[in-house]
């Protein structure tokens, strides 16, 4: 059997736009999300909350809330195993177990205000909610500390007392949970040698990812301790295994199936509710049933992390920079595990500097623990590196896209986080951004226009998929990854593409944990690319069965079996009659049996993807308020499977970050308690705030993947904070250094005297 | 808790004055059952005021327009003879959060319920609304701006209920509008709402000219000083300026999550001058027909 | 206290239910009749998730006590296709890959639809500020909206 190669001329389904296979579903209120399962006999289950920020829990008396009639089982942090301190495996954010388990369930103190302190089953939500004022919990308020910069002061109250390996060394305790150094060179010198030096800093808030389905879960433990979990997440294989991990199960007893999942961003990486639900239904012996409320989730889940980022750059007069240093300090709310990292690696990532290094700092406060936010601890290094470089543009006179394009990295330059680049698509998203017609568009009074780059790694990590053949020639793929946004499409368009079939002969089913091999999370931009090489490798694998089926048929060498358009040929001999996918699956009883195939693997070689976006604003000076008023968002996806669900990730990572740039906040009061915990005043772009988001596709195709795909995913939220904030620059004539960029700051901004 | 759906106004007294501050009368909901979920408001009666004739439907006649006070914002922006006369009241009202809200909320309901920041009350008390306010002491007429006492509180007794809204056929040069400032363009609480009715003589002189804030004190107030820098004179560009430093000297805002102090006070200013200009133009001799665009 | 009996029209059907008297009508779609097409993303009235039609009106349903269905008609999403035939909405919906995780979708079409009852030909600025009350994180809008005035060109075709 000989293999095609996969080249525009031959592609039939790749680069098309079909229905999504879960559309009709989704569009008919029939798909069934994390709120969606019932169970006869099911009881609901609610969770108290600490109403301080930081306190030690003297006692917690749960038997008033027991004896209520209707209450059937009572958690608290003393109902969970102890678990050693150890790193979790999967997740986009590092996370140690022992510390997920006291942000699931506290022990012994709380460490932000909605930290969860007990749970409550009872018949009904109401009883649940009326027991929850009946646990009486003695309190010992500790001082609390709520800012990076308090945090690290000399006599900052300390987050946890016993906190002190840092770098892998021990360390006095301390706030600073972590800190990572990378690069190459030595900026220090080399500033020396530059023309102009910039040096800057800057601060961002905390902000949610803001799916719109809040956290929900159903949990039953038979009496033979089987456990089944109905729950939307970004992967039923990371709920089981932090569930059992956190409970002490085996992984073989816990059961996950994945319900349609309304929106993760990366804040569905981790558990609360499933371990408590499932604890709460062993001692009850009756199905469990969570759901968060709003209020819930600001106050307990999420955020990503608010940053301070210090950035400084050298350049020659020539335009060429020459060092670039970096200082980053993120808050990681009460456990330790911010997306420092990951800021530290993607800071200068988009260019090719001989001196560049990056010092990062995770920082206990006593806020909400913070999770993986759609391309995690970039655009807050990006809103800083890439106002610098907008300063640079301006001070040198030269183009801001010019100066991107001299310094871009490509093929060969060594990253500033270590490996040196493959084949990369990044001079060719700025010259496309270049080439528009957007970029030199008039602009009236009042109005500006900012450019801004980034980038994303597509994580690989590990992934599985099943492919089988039906008896009447149909396909059906399992996949192992929540479909957050029209994986079913991409996956079911390559299998079609490989076995040569139309796309509506493909099935793909999502598959519980366990029908289908392990996978990682729906996260790091990594489905399309990484379980969709498994379905590719599954379907060459079932394509070699059916040659050889097709060969026994016809008593022929497999060898001179070839597999195109949906049938087994034997090109040297026209005597012989193809035989389609339909007949090789009906007779497969005679041949050998069912033919199906799985791939699992750890997908390595992946690429990254670059993204540079246009921005236009408009702002009125009376009141300060920005109006993004024009948008266009360029990025290298490598090869789009499914072009309109690569535009929908450009678009939707645009407007989240114009939503971070402009009004997205976390406000707390001096208590620590966050004020707005509601779409009311934590204020994400609703339909009348924006334009349309022009998505423009660059494909330089990623050399590691059967079709060339880069993951897209994440890549867009890391341009518009600077490409806001530079256009606003452009309008004003202020730099903003402070998120967000609100109708007072911006008003005080410009005129102070008011 | 319990909920009842009174017919008459007779009942809906009385159910309110038998369960007494336990009890709350409720229009539309849409402030009040997001309340009762996060705990604000646990009243142990709800009298539904919907079923009430007395509260519900449009009168527009010769002498004026009657609006029912549980008529939702969805119907108020569909009469168009209310539109037409009081296009910045029907512009304030459809301003409360989104179509879905509109569907439900009212102008009583956004009165009672008490907020400083409602928009719909600077551009009644602009528009010189008067309500009708009925309880167990019988009826009483009742000017907007007196309703509202602080933040979640009315000036109205146990029991009282206001039944409609009543506006005049407004005289001829007369005009309104309504600003207010928001960081989205919707769904968001005002920071800074402005009202303004006034009108001009043929000659271009202002004659008449009301003025309200809402969001920059304690509850939503008529501000006659700004007013009195258009009164009797050409509205011309200084004058503008006049009543816009009298608004921003009148307000006594707070800081919180929604915007400063310094911020409000500023705004306030710049938004009666443009609730000004908005009302300059609709008072013009030759009002264009028919519904502005949103 | 015993629970409330209520009589209502739900997508063209009789339904009668029984409930407690603070219970949501959405508590009720969800919970009670098992109806979980319409969906809640905040219970404040700031999402749209929830969105139905009550008396032909734009309602959210957290915003208002089942009670307050008594002799009333509501439709949902699930009401909006004719047996397999999807609505326009629904269809363009697809066709323009308007959803991506799809919660926030139900809220969407019901709006939409609501929308072009009362004006079939609406303009792109019309529309957004329709859907303003309708979150979506996912798309940032802009599928949405052509999905719309998409729909709404083709209803204006067949009704021409």
């Amino acid at each position: 059997m000989t293999q095609k190669t996969r080249d525009d001329q031959t592609l039939k389904w790749v680069g098309t736009r079909p229905i999504r296979p879960d559309g009709v579903e989704k569009v008919t209120g029939r798909a069934r999300y994390g709120a969606d399962f019932a169970r006869p006999d099911m009881l609901w289950a609610k969770v108290l909350r600490s109403p301080h920020a930081h306190a030690r829990i003297r006692s917690i008396d749960v038997r008033e809330a027991l004896a209520l009639d209707g209450v059937k089982a009572i958690v608290t942090g003393d109902d969970l195993p102890e678990i050693a301190s150890e790193q979790a495996f999967v997740g986009e954010e590092p996370t140690d177990y022992r510390m997920m388990s006291q942000n699931v369930l506290a022990r012994g103190k709380v460490g932000y205000v909605g930290h969860a302190i007990a749970a409550v089953a009872a018949t009904t939500s109401a009883v649940a909610e009326e027991a929850l004022g009946l646990i009486e919990v003695d309190y010992e308020i500790l001082p609390h500390v709520l800012d990076a910069v308090s945090a690290i002061a000399p006599d900052a109250p300390l987050v946890h007392d016993d906190l002190c390996d840092r770098k892998g060394e021990k360390k006095a305790p301390s706030n600073i949970a972590n800190e990572v150094e990378m690069g190459h060179g030595d900026p220090e010198a080399a500033f020396a040698s530059a023309d102009f030096v910039i040096d800057r800093s800057f601060t961002t808030q905390a902000v949610h990812q803001g799916y719109i389905e809040p956290h929900a879960c159903l949990a039953e433990a038979g009496p033979d301790g089987q456990v089944t979990i109905w729950c939307s997440s970004q992967g039923q294989f990371m709920i089981r295994g932090y569930t059992a991990k956190l409970l002490g199960l085996d992984l073989a007893q816990v059961r996950v199936v994945p319900a349609e999942i309304g929106g993760g961003f990366g804040g569905k990486t981790t558990v609360y509710l499933e371990p408590l639900a499932v604890a709460l239904s062993q001692r009850s012996g009756r199905p469990v049933k969570m759901v968060m409320s709003r209020e819930e989730v600001f106050r307990a889940t999420g955020p990503a992390s608010a940053s301070r980022i210090r950035v400084k750059i050298g350049a020659t007069r020539a335009g060429n920079f020459v060092a670039g240093e970096a200082w980053l300090d993120y808050e990681a709310g009460a456990f330790p595990g911010s997306s420092v990292a990951a800021g530290s690696m993607t800071i200068f990532a988009p260019y090719a500097f001989e001196h560049a290094r990056s010092h990062g700092r995770d920082i206990l406060v006593n806020k909400p623990k913070s999770a993986a936010y759609r391309a995690p601890g970039a655009p807050m290094a990006a809103f800083a590196v890439e106002s610098v470089v907008d300063d640079l543009a301006r001070q040198l006179e030269i183009d801001p896209i010019d100066l991107r394009l001299q310094n871009a990295a490509q093929e060969g330059v060594q990253s500033s986080f270590g490996p040196r680049y493959k084949r990369i698509g990044f001079v060719e998203t700025l010259e496309a951004a270049q080439a528009h017609p957007h970029y030199d568009a008039p602009l009236k009074a009042n109005q500006g226009r900012g450019v801004a780059a980034g980038m994303w790694f597509n994580a690989g990590l590990q992934s599985s998929a099943a492919v089988m053949v039906n008896a009447d020639g149909s396909i059906s793929v399992i996949s192992g990854n929540p479909d957050i946004g029209g994986s079913r499409a991409s996956l079911a368009m390559m299998a079609a593409e490989e076995f040569g079939i139309a796309y509506e002969k493909v099935g793909v089913r999502i598959g519980d944990t366990a029908s289908v091999g392990y996978n990682d999370v729906t996260g790091g931009s990594r489905v399309t690319l990484a379980t969709g090489k498994m379905v590719v490798e599954a379907s060459r694998q079932v394509i070699a069965q059916l040659c050889e089926r097709a060969a026994k048929v016809w008593d022929v060498d497999v060898e001179r079996v070839q597999w195109a358009d949906g049938k087994a040929t034997v090109p040297d001999d026209d005597t012989i009659k193809p035989l389609g996918l339909a007949e090789i699956a009906t007779g497969a009883g005679r041949t050998g049996g069912p033919i199906q195939a799985s791939a699992s693997g750890s997908v390595r070689g992946v690429g990254m993807s670059f993204a540079v976006h246009l921005c236009d604003v408009e702002v009125d000076p009376e009141t300060g308020k920005v109006d993004v008023i024009r948008y266009t968002a360029f990025q290298d996806a490598g090869r789009a499977i499914h072009p309109s669900y690569v535009e929908g990730q450009i678009q939707g990572g645009a407007v989240q970050g114009i939503g971070w740039a402009l009004n997205e906040a976390y406000v707390f009061d001096e208590s620590g308690r966050l004020e707005n915990p509601g779409f009311l005043d934590y204020r994400m772009p609703v339909a009348s705030d924006l334009p349309m988001i022009d998505a423009v596709i660059i494909e330089v195709a990623n050399p590691d993947h059967p079709y060339g795909v880069r993951g897209v995913g994440e890549a867009p939220i890391v341009p518009p904070i600077p490409a806001v904030a530079n256009a606003v620059r452009a309008a004003t004539g202020v730099r903003f250094s402070d998120l967000p960029l609100s109708p007072p700051r911006v008003l005080d901004a410009l005129d102070p005297a008011s | 808790m319990e909920y009842a759906a009174p017919r008459s106004l007779d009942e809906a007294i009385g159910l309110l004055s038998q369960v007494g501050v336990d009890a709350r009368p409720m229009a539309g909901g849409t402030d009040l059952l997001v309340q009762l979920r996060t705990g604000t408001r646990r009243p142990k009666l709800l009298v539904d005021l919907k079923q009430i004739p007395g509260l519900c439907g449009i009168d527009c006649g010769s002498q004026g327009f009657r609006i029912g006070a549980a008529v939702s914002g969805a119907e108020i922006g569909e009469c168009l003879p209310l539109r037409e006369a009081w296009p910045g009241v029907v512009e304030a009202t459809e301003l409360i959060g989104s179509t879905q809200i509109q569907g439900r909320a009212s102008l009583g309901g956004n009165l009672c319920n008490a907020s400083p920041a409602a928009d719909s009350v600077p551009a009644l008390i602009a528009a010189g609304a008067v309500c009708t306010v009925i309880g167990p002491g019988g009826r009483r007429e009742v000017p907007v701006e007196e309703v509202v006492r602080g933040p979640g509180e009315t000036t109205l007794s146990e029991a009282e209920i206001v039944v409609d809204f009543r506006l005049p056929q407004p005289q001829e040069g007369t005009g309104d509008a309504y600003q207010r400032m928001i960081p989205r363009t919707e769904m968001d609480i005002a920071i800074v709402g402005a009202g303004v009715s006034l009108r001009l003589a043929e000659s271009g002189e202002c004659l008449a000219c009301r003025v309200a804030l809402g969001a920059v004190a304690a509850r939503p107030i008529r501000v006659d000083a700004a007013a009195e820098a258009l009164i009797d004179r050409r509205p011309d560009a200084a004058a503008l300026g006049e009543l816009a430093a009298q608004a921003s000297a009148a307000a006594d805002p707070i800081d919180d999550k929604r915007g400063t102090r310094a911020y409000r006070s500023r705004v306030a200013g710049v938004l009666a001058r443009r609730a000004a200009e908005m009302a300059l133009r609709r008072a013009g001799p030759r009002r264009v027909a028919g519904s502005p665009a949103s | 206290m015993s629970k409330r009996h209520v009589t209502t029209t739900i997508d063209g059907e009789s339904r009668e239910f029984l409930c407690e008297d603070e219970q949501t009508l959405l508590d009720v779609l969800r919970d009670v009749l098992m109806k979980t097409g319409t969906k809640e993303g905040c219970g404040t009235g700031d999402c749209g998730a929830c969105s139905v039609m009550l008396d032909s009106r734009l309602v959210c349903s957290c915003l208002m006590l089942a009670a307050e269905a008594e002799g009333r008609v509501i439709e949902t999403v699930e009401g909006m296709a004719e047996g397999d035939r999807l609505h326009p909405l629904q269809q363009h919906f697809l066709e323009e890959a308007a959803l991506q995780c799809g919660v926030c979708t139900p809220g969407f079409l019901v709006a939409a639809q609501a929308l072009l009852a009362r004006n079939p030909d609406p303009s792109e600025r019309e529309v957004r500020f329709w859907l303003a009350g309708n979150l979506c994180r996912c798309t940032g809008y802009d599928k949405i909206i052509r999905a719309v005035l998409a729909a709404a060109a083709e209803m204006r075709g067949a009704d021409a």
